[in-house]
């Protein structure tokens, strides 16, 4: 057993009432009983429905839960063209979806990444007034509720591209770019985070240093910060990476014809009829938001 | 200052870099053919997108088509692109007030939509359709059954030519109900709590109470509303939910027994061999129910009117017409198809799917403004009966 | 390269300089696609809808007329009550693995922290999707017990019920919970309970008056990062519960969506749990120890 917390009781001497000592081992006991199995509880909890989904995206059965044997068929069935009576449920859709999400990810990330770092430093290492209420502005994204966001970005589109239209006559509508933009409202803030804590906890020493031995301002942030502050630059980067091409509600309000990513792809198959590729599609999305976990792990290993 | 010169160029590239991905994929529309939305109406809420990107020489035309989930045969858009060369997104909705939702916040980028008929007079007049040109369309004058030409809701066909046509009914598995269903009030049966499912849609499935309860199915008057109201939260027991594209799907695999339904949807499952042990059954209640007509249209700013036309136009080639009808298992405005003896004969023989007159039938009308009356009313009911 | 000596004054509006290009790239894009939006929805909750789902010049208060009646307040209530019972649930389940981990040895510890971690990276609509599969009455458990062990005749109905919402709820959240407690479990200095044993404490009192207000500040962080999220769920009543467990935020996508209600309304609704929100938030602020919390 490892490390417990909870030191052995010393055993009384004198003039302790049996009783009670009695009913504290009992609870002592219970307390271990429950501190082991609830936690596995928990774990298995976590993973058995992935591990189940997984497991059955390659059961032979069409009504998908007895299992009928192993099989490859509706991996293939996702690539072979068609895999649906409905037309949305074509491999070509399917990729179209997939690419979609990368382009909004990629952007994203780009995008939160270079701001959040930037309003990072800013907030970490001076002092100015509004700071206070920046601190709230920046962390408010995280705490409202994704629907909301999401209706008040497709108000605030509709209401845009209507006055744009007023305006200069150019019509504008619902795409891929604001999908990026919606992002890049709730992945900044995380990105933000990561890269303050990591800040404050870096002391200026070694900034300092380089000031002294005659770096000017430009320098010392290039070779000495910034290569200090990569790993948590690249931490966040992975994690605004993965709440981008995870994310659903967000992006299915604010999505316009043509632009649809891989979560909204995967709804549509769950809501919509019977299909046994559901497992299998479901089970690609998870190989990759597992990929995208360990990617970032290795990355953090090897930069310390 | 260097490091602001830093950070100005990557703002800038940044920038760049959106705007450019952002031309390809802003989608007012790949073609230079809509300069024809030049009168927009400044007093509406409505704009209209215009292309902005010029047809690219040798790239195919595009059709956006946004349609009904299961609505379509499965090979119809396919053989359209082969035969013209074109490519096709079709996109799907479940219920009209999706598809109305995304047209009247501005037309995203659809060529063709496929409005149910009391909601064409109301796109009509808030200027969101696009009137159609008759002589483009010579299959639907040759081969259209007469009384879908000049329709009530759209004289002369202005903006819109029939689709498909059919009523709502009653979709059941007779082995769990026990009994054949001939009435409305055998689908609230209290015996069948919490195995029933109402199809969301908010005309059709508000008129078919109001009619049930002896009104008229187009009322505007808030009692009558209130009414049906009251009606569903009585039964709300027995509702386990309600579906606008799969309650077809819960009954055949057991987890509803009774759904009311559109009767094409229902029809399909009752044709999958897989289904065929299940019994299931589909019956137009003796109070009589909606007979509704949807149809095809153009939005205002579509990006490719000429070609949305020419999609019009196939989908009323007697073969395409049959192939499709065939298929969803509703019934068919096209006549040219039925003489040709191309539609399926259970399916003409089927009451459910041809209504004979004997079916006491009605038809919603647009409710002008008063629609915004039955929204209320319908979002409140769902809500109501959820508790 | 050496720096030339400059005057004071320069410095500091070279330090204004700097902060500002630093700060208002990020704080302009959150004011434009945050804020305004979310004034436009408070607006947009005064406005009325008028046929085709537009919204019409009047204003009124007839969306919150409308937000305050029986039909509505149920299910602002039931959504508020769900998210708390969830979030109760899962720092139940939560504070026991956050202890288990944080009690590991060193080298064990980060296994198990990965295996809370990698879950909840994993795609949220998926998940909940596994749920559903388990749950349904043709899903794995069913299957089980009616095909293999038939135990049963007839399958549980377990799908679109309040349970199989909590959990959904359970099981997407779960990690938010155990996080923040572990972090805070992490920093416990042990030796407050062995203080404790020696005054004569049982495991139960030590607990209770020692180690959990001292991690209480964990705990609280893990509720705000629970409830708020469970208040606003949209993807697992949706998947889950069906039309007999209407959350506030179906009502709110089905506005935007066109399959619940007018925009006006969704806006409204919008207020009105966004009110709830803050007052958890301002509860949070008011109990909570701001060193020890995530935000």
């Amino acid at each position: 057993m490892a490390q417990v917390a909870l030191p052995p009781r010393p055993l009384p001497t004198l003039g302790l009432d049996p009783a009670r000592l009695r009913g504290d081992m009992a609870i002592r006991r219970t307390g271990k009983v429950l501190l082991s199995i609830t936690p596995w509880v928990g774990y298995l909890f976590l993973w058995i429905p992935i591990i189940v989904l997984v497991v059955f995206s390659f059961n032979q059965s069409r009504t998908n839960a007895v299992w009928q044997g192993f099989t490859l068929d509706w991996y293939k069935l996702l690539l072979s063209g068609q895999f649906g009576t409905e037309r949305r449920l074509s491999t070509e859709f399917l990729l179209l979806a997939l690419k979609n999400s990368l382009i909004v990810a990629f952007c994203a990330t780009i995008i939160s990444t270079m701001l959040g770092t930037m309003i990072a430093i800013g907030m970490e290492r001076y002092k100015f007034r509004g700071r206070r209420l920046i601190d709230l502005l920046l962390y408010l994204p995280v705490v409202i509720p994704e629907v909301t966001m999401g209706l008040s970005l497709v108000l605030f589109f509709s209401l845009g591209f209507r006055t744009i239209n007023n305006l200069t006559g150019t019509n504008l509508a619902l795409s891929l770019v604001t999908i990026i933009i919606g992002h890049v409202v709730f992945c900044m803030p995380f990105v933000a985070i990561v890269v303050r804590s990591r800040l404050s906890g870096m002391s200026t020493s070694l900034e300092e240093a380089a000031r002294d031995l005659g770096a000017d301002e430009w320098h010392t942030f290039t070779r000495v910060t910034l290569p200090l502050l990569m790993p948590a630059i690249l931490a966040g980067a992975m994690l605004a990476l993965t709440l981008s091409l995870d994310d659903f509600v967000v992006t299915q309000l604010v999505a316009g014809v043509g632009s649809t990513t891989l979560p909204v792809f995967v709804y549509s198959m769950i809501k919509f009829g019977v299909n046994p590729s559901i497992n299998a599609v479901s089970t690609i999305v998870v190989f990759i938001s597992m990929s995208l976990v360990l990617f970032s792990l290795v990355l953090q290993r090897n930069r310390g | 200052m260097t490091n602001k010169r830093f950070l100005l160029i990557s703002a800038l590239a940044a920038v760049l870099a959106v705007m450019l991905l952002g031309q390809s994929t802003f989608h007012a529309g790949a073609q230079a053919a809509t300069a024809a939305a030049t009168d927009a109406p400044t007093s509406s809420m409505v704009f209209t997108p215009v292309a902005t990107m010029p047809l690219v020489n040798g790239a195919p035309q595009e059709l956006h088509v946004y349609n009904y989930t299961t609505y379509i045969a499965d090979d119809t858009i396919t053989n359209f692109e082969k035969l013209y060369n074109v490519k096709v997104t079709y996109d799907t909705f479940a219920a009209s007030p999706e598809m109305l939702a995304k047209i009247q916040a501005g037309n995203p980028g659809y060529d063709v939509i496929v409005p149910p008929d009391y909601d064409i007079p109301l796109l009509a007049k808030a200027g969101l359709l696009l009137p159609l040109d008759m002589s483009k369309l010579p299959n639907f004058t040759q081969y259209a059954n007469k009384s879908f030409k000049n329709p009530i809701y759209d004289p002369n066909n202005k903006y819109s030519v029939a689709y498909q046509w059919g009523t709502i009914g009653v979709g059941y598995n007779p082995t769990k109900v026990g009994h054949d269903i001939t009435s409305w009030a055998d689908v609230f049966d209290p015996k069948l709590k919490g195995r029933v499912g109402i199809l969301d849609s908010v005309r059709e499935s508000i008129a078919i109470v109001l009619n049930y309860l002896g009104k008229d199915p187009n009322s505007t008057n808030k009692a009558d509303l209130d009414a049906v109201k009251d009606f569903f939260i009585a039964h709300k027991d027995v509702i386990a939910r309600f579906h606008a594209a799969d309650g077809q799907y819960s009954v055949a695999k057991g987890e509803l027994d009774v759904i009311t339904d559109w009767n094409g949807d229902f029809n399909q499952v009752m044709g999958d061999p897989a289904n065929a042990k299940a019994g299931l059954k589909f019956v137009l209640p003796k109070e009589g129910t909606v007979r509704w007509i949807d149809n095809l249209a153009i939005p205002k700013g579509a990006p490719n009117a000429d070609l949305a036309l020419k999609f019009i136009n196939y989908l009323y080639d007697p073969q395409v017409a049959a192939d499709i009808s065939n298929f969803i298992g509703y019934a068919t405005p096209n006549q040219g198809a039925i003489d040709q003896g191309l539609i399926s004969k259970e399916d003409l023989a089927n009451p459910a799917l041809y209504a004979p007159d004997s079916v006491k039938q009605f038809v919603l009308i647009d409710l002008g403004d008063a629609q915004s009356l039955y929204d209320k009313e319908w979002a409140d009911i769902k809500a109501a009966v959820s508790q | 390269m050496a720096a030339t000596p400059t005057p004071i004054a320069y410095n500091i509006r070279r330090q204004r300089l700097q902060v500002r290009l630093l700060v208002w790239p990020a704080a302009i894009w959150l004011i434009l696609f945050f804020i305004l939006p979310l004034i436009i929805v408070f607006l947009y909750s005064f406005l009325t809808s008028s046929a085709l789902y537009q919204a019409a010049a009047p204003f009124t208060l007839e969306n919150y007329q409308r937000l305050f009646g029986p039909t509505y307040t149920t299910i602002m209530l039931r959504s508020v009550g769900t998210a708390i019972v969830a979030t109760l649930l899962c720092v139940i389940v939560g504070y026991p693995m956050a202890f288990f981990i944080a009690t590991r040895p060193k080298a064990t510890r980060n296994l198990f922290l990965l295996l809370v971690i990698v879950p909840f990276w994993t795609n949220f609509l998926v998940r909940t999707y596994s749920i559903a599969f388990l749950l349904g009455d043709t899903g794995l458990i069913n299957t089980i017990l009616v095909d293999y062990l038939h135990i049963l005749s007839e399958p549980i109905h377990m799908m679109y019920t309040s349970f199989s919402v909590y959990v959904g709820l359970i099981y997407g959240y779960l990690p938010f919970m155990v996080l923040p407690i572990y972090t805070a479990i992490e920093r416990f200095n042990f030796r407050l309970v062995e203080a404790a044993h020696d005054l004569g404490a049982n495991d139960l009192r030590a607990f209770v008056r020692v180690m959990l207000p001292v991690t209480f500040p964990g705990v609280l962080a893990g509720c705000i990062l629970v409830f708020i999220p469970a208040l606003g769920a949209y993807i697992t009543p949706d998947l889950l519960g069906g039309a007999k467990f209407l959350m506030v935020g179906n009502q709110i996508a089905g506005a935007v969506l066109g399959t619940s209600t007018d925009k006006p309304f969704g806006s409204a609704l919008s207020i009105g749990m966004m009110v709830i929100v803050v007052v958890a938030l301002l509860v949070y602020y008011r109990f909570g120890d701001r060193g020890a919390g995530i935000v």
